[in-house]
């Protein structure tokens, strides 16, 4: 695999619900050592395309494919197993848990075993070892036993990508990983992503401007569900259209 | 600490459930083992409701079909062997199980409740209303189920032994299978079903599983229930008992197998008190209303029902507020 | 089976049906728009039954009224129930778990039942259909059809028709229906959530409560009748599929059809029908027949 082989490519993807058209003939692409960040104002279609590609939410139109493989079919479980991973908006952690167990659970997706019922989860070296080194490579290694509940939201958003990273994917969306986070956090969470990128394929779509531009390869701008530009963040900041439709009133 | 303490609580009741029959009356034996067959049923629906988080309204479906199976597939003339018809009785409900989860698993929430209460209606209905259950009246194990020469169930204490074996073997299985991966999966079902699909779990299939296992062990409860009577009736299969059931874990605490046990001791010892006619004289026949009434108030009162009771007295004792048992609202 | 039988067995299942769908209406509406599961609705529907018989005497010794006047007393009735059963006991519901909503409703049906029994007793009554609707129509040579079950298919086909306009046609029914959607966007528009709550449930309860009174002529009035409409009423909702106001119409009609003809071609099987029909039709969609809307 080189550098900058395409993993995920979806073409003319688009979803209606009844008259109403949410995404509309959306093409995009992701490839290692590139962060591709998808902006929009609010109602775009950016959560609705996640859902798309992720497997979530089924489309109405259009075709996505894995590494040359077409899983426009294929269910989000399966999707995932196959190294599609996604982070969400608002943090799905179990919070009753450790940030250890979380992250176990996580990677024992890849590592199922079910009809192994004498088997304590608890001692799966496997889960344990991949929970371990998305904990640690999130930079959660103080907090490994902390109860998920009661960490700060900046360390939740990690503990978010952590548990992504547990299942060892080739590709990452992720849904506002920078969500209510402050400066420094910030910086914690791009610096991260700068050292994710050189591994897997990344889809970041994200509301702070300045965190984009600082990180992205390539930004795809939605407008109404329809992409009105797709170029590197020079070209879409003196872009007049995406001036017009979104950075000037943001 | 609250583990040693909770392990010891376990154990030491199956102990003293063990060396009960010392020291009891054939009633008193009746009832505890009676009270043993709810506490097997109330875990298998523990596994459903606790652990996965889907509120199956017919468990009694699978109880009656253990039962029926045990009274139908019996010879007329003699025990059938207890070798077999034993796990058939289990293999029958599990089938039925199979069935009503491949059906109902794909609808959500209320709609799930709403389903397997309909398909345990119409398990009710085929032995209530057609030959194959004898109708109304029930029909009679006239021979009980044996091992030639090891087991002989027509003797109380053998029967009791059996039972209590089975509960502590379901209860052990249940808790290896809680703690294993397969268990882990059905807690992360329960807490965010979204998030386990979208990091790879293929959640149909284990609830499906859970489902079918469930049904399984509620065969088995079935199955001791129609050999220690003698007799298996519809009413074995009336929404009732599944009410009980769903009672019977929230009253002892959701969430904990102990609970499941706790909750069918509590509630056989509440209805046996409603219907005492020594303390309730004439208005005893009306029973069903002090029983409503504690239901109503259980819910209220125990948040996290009798498990939850030393949290409960210690939050209550230093001042703070036990946290409402409101985890993963659907 | 001959065409006079035919038809009779035919209007039989829709004045069924109809009766079915108004009372599922009264649940699916509690349900829908204050997200409680009521198990004791099949109790006020039971209550409608037994009040039905024993208001009559009470009715007709202190005003001289006959089956409306009777009817008219027990909707009050159920209305003023319905406000402080609401403000007594459902409220609280609104923010529980289902399964505690199953539970509690649970106790209340126990409660209900036993609250029956002490004040009406555990026999089964007939109620009289009032004199001008005691007549019956002629089908043929043979064969003849109740006038009063005409009067309950119509009563319920207006009555259904009535809610569905209310719901999509009026204020209230556009409040009814915003308000189980977006609670706090309802609050925002200065309406008091909490009486429309109260207005629903007691409509819900009313509902239920008229359809047990109507029914006690037709099927006579027995302890287990409001638990056996409750589950049917289920399948209904099932069958019909979530939120869909035409699948429960439907879904009534289709029951009432099963359910009648299985009664004269397959009595053994009468009452597992239904619910094989419900296996069959999720077997084919699994949500039901319809989605919302």
């Amino acid at each position: 695999m080189s550098s900058t082989d395409v993993l995920l490519s979806g073409q003319g993807i688009s979803k209606q619900w009844g008259g109403l058209v949410a995404v509309d003939n959306v093409s995009i692409e992701l490839q290692t050592n590139c962060i591709h960040a998808l902006i929009g104002t609010n109602g775009a279609g950016k959560s609705t395309l996640i859902d798309m590609l992720s497997g979530e939410l089924p489309a109405s139109s259009g075709s996505i494919s894995l590494q040359g493989r077409d899983i426009s079919a294929w269910s989000q479980p399966k999707r995932a197993r196959a190294g599609l991973g996604r982070s969400y908006q608002r943090n799905t952690l179990y919070p009753n848990c450790s940030v250890l167990e979380n992250c176990r659970l996580a990677a024992q997706a890849q590592h199922q075993r079910p009809w192994a019922f004498w088997s304590n989860a608890q001692r799966c070296e496997t889960s344990l070892s991949r929970a371990r080194a998305a904990i640690e490579q999130t930079g959660l290694g103080d907090n490994i036993d902390s109860n998920a509940g009661l960490l700060s939201h900046g360390q939740k958003r990690q503990l978010e990508i952590a548990m992504c990273l547990a299942t060892r994917p080739k590709i990452l969306l992720l849904d506002e990983p920078l969500a209510g986070m402050g400066a420094e956090e910030t910086d914690r969470m791009l610096a991260l992503l700068a050292e994710l990128k050189k591994k897997h394929a990344i889809l970041l779509v994200e509301h702070d401007m300045d965190a984009v531009f600082r990180i992205a390869d390539k930004i795809t701008v939605m407008v109404n569900g329809q992409v009105i530009a797709v170029d590197s963040p020079d070209a879409i900041r003196n872009n007049s259209d995406v001036q017009a439709a979104y950075l000037g009133g943001h | 600490m609250r583990y040693l303490s909770k392990h010891t609580f376990v154990i030491g009741s199956f102990m003293v459930l063990a060396l009960f029959p010392l020291t009891a009356s054939t009633y008193g034996m009746d009832l505890v083992s009676k009270v043993m067959i709810y506490a097997i049923l109330a875990l298998s629906l523990e596994l459903l409701v606790g652990s996965t988080g889907l509120v199956c309204f017919g468990q009694a479906a699978f109880f009656g079909i253990g039962a029926y199976s045990v009274v139908l597939l019996s010879p007329m003339s003699q025990g059938a062997s207890l070798l077999w018809s034993l796990p058939v009785a289990m293999l029958m409900a599990a089938a039925y199980a199979l069935f009503v989860g491949a059906l109902s698993l794909r609808t959500k929430g209320v709609y799930f409740i709403m389903v397997t209460l309909a398909f345990s209606q119409m398990a009710y209905y085929v032995v209530h209303d057609t030959d194959i259950g004898g109708g109304t009246d029930g029909i009679y194990l006239y021979f009980r189920p044996e091992l030639p020469g090891i087991i002989d169930l027509d003797q109380p204490v053998q029967l009791y032994g059996l039972i209590l074996g089975s509960l502590v073997l379901s209860f052990s299985w249940l808790a290896l299978i809680l703690r294993s991966r397969f268990g882990r999966a059905l807690a992360g079902i329960h807490a965010n079903e979204q998030r386990m699909r979208a990091t790879g779990f293929s959640t149909y299939p284990y609830k499906l599983a859970a489902f079918v296992i469930s049904g399984a062990i509620a065969g088995l409860s079935g199955f001791l229930f129609a050999v220690k009577d003698g007799f298996v009736n519809p009413e074995m299969l009336s929404w009732h008992l599944s009410g009980s059931l769903l009672v019977m874990i929230i009253l002892g605490g959701l969430g904990h197998l102990r609970g499941a046990v706790i909750g069918a001791f509590a509630f056989t010892l509440l209805e046996e008190f409603f219907k005492s006619e020594a303390i309730f004289h004439t208005a005893a026949k009306h029973w069903h209303l002090g029983l409503g009434l504690s239901i109503i108030l259980s819910v209220v009162l125990l948040p996290k029902g009798l498990v939850g009771i030393p949290e409960q007295l210690s939050n209550w004792v230093s001042g703070r507020k036990t946290t409402r048992a409101t985890a993963g609202k659907q | 089976m001959d065409l006079s039988i035919f038809l009779i067995q035919c209007l039989n299942a829709l004045q069924y049906g109809l009766l079915l769908f108004l009372v599922a209406m009264g649940l699916t509406l509690i349900f829908g728009i204050m997200g409680v599961i009521n198990l004791a609705h099949g109790s006020f529907y039971m209550a409608g039954a037994y009040m039905a018989y024993a208001l009559a005497p009470v009715v007709e010794s202190t005003v001289g009224g006959g089956f409306f006047s009777v009817i008219a007393l027990g909707v009050v009735i159920a209305v003023l129930l319905g406000y402080f059963l609401e403000w007594a006991f459902f409220s609280f519901l609104y923010d529980r778990e289902h399964l505690q909503q199953v539970l509690m409703t649970y106790g209340l049906i126990l409660v209900f039942e036993e609250l029956r029994s002490i004040l009406v007793g555990d026999d089964v009554y007939g109620v009289q259909a009032p004199e001008w609707l005691s007549g019956t129509i002629a089908l043929g040579d043979v064969m003849s059809y109740p006038h009063y079950r005409l009067f309950v298919s119509a009563v319920c086909l207006v009555l259904s028709l009535g809610l569905y306009l209310v719901l999509t046609r009026t204020r209230l029914g556009m409040m009814i229906r915003a308000g189980s959607s977006n609670r706090e966007m309802v609050q925002s528009l200065g309406i008091d959530i909490k009486l429309l709550y109260r207005i629903v449930f007691a409509a819900g309860v009313a509902m239920a409560v008229f359809a047990g009174m109507i029914a006690a002529p037709i099927s006579s009035v027995y302890p287990g009748m409001g638990n056996q409409v409750l589950i049917i009423c289920f399948v209904v909702v099932v069958i019909g599929g979530i939120g869909s106001v035409q699948g429960a119409f439907l879904a009534a009609l289709l029951i009432g059809v099963v359910d009648t003809f299985g009664k004269v071609l397959l009595p053994e099987f009468a009452g597992v029908l239904v619910y094989v029909l419900m296996a069959v039709i999720l077997l084919w969609k699994p949500n039901g027949l319809f989605k919302a809307g």
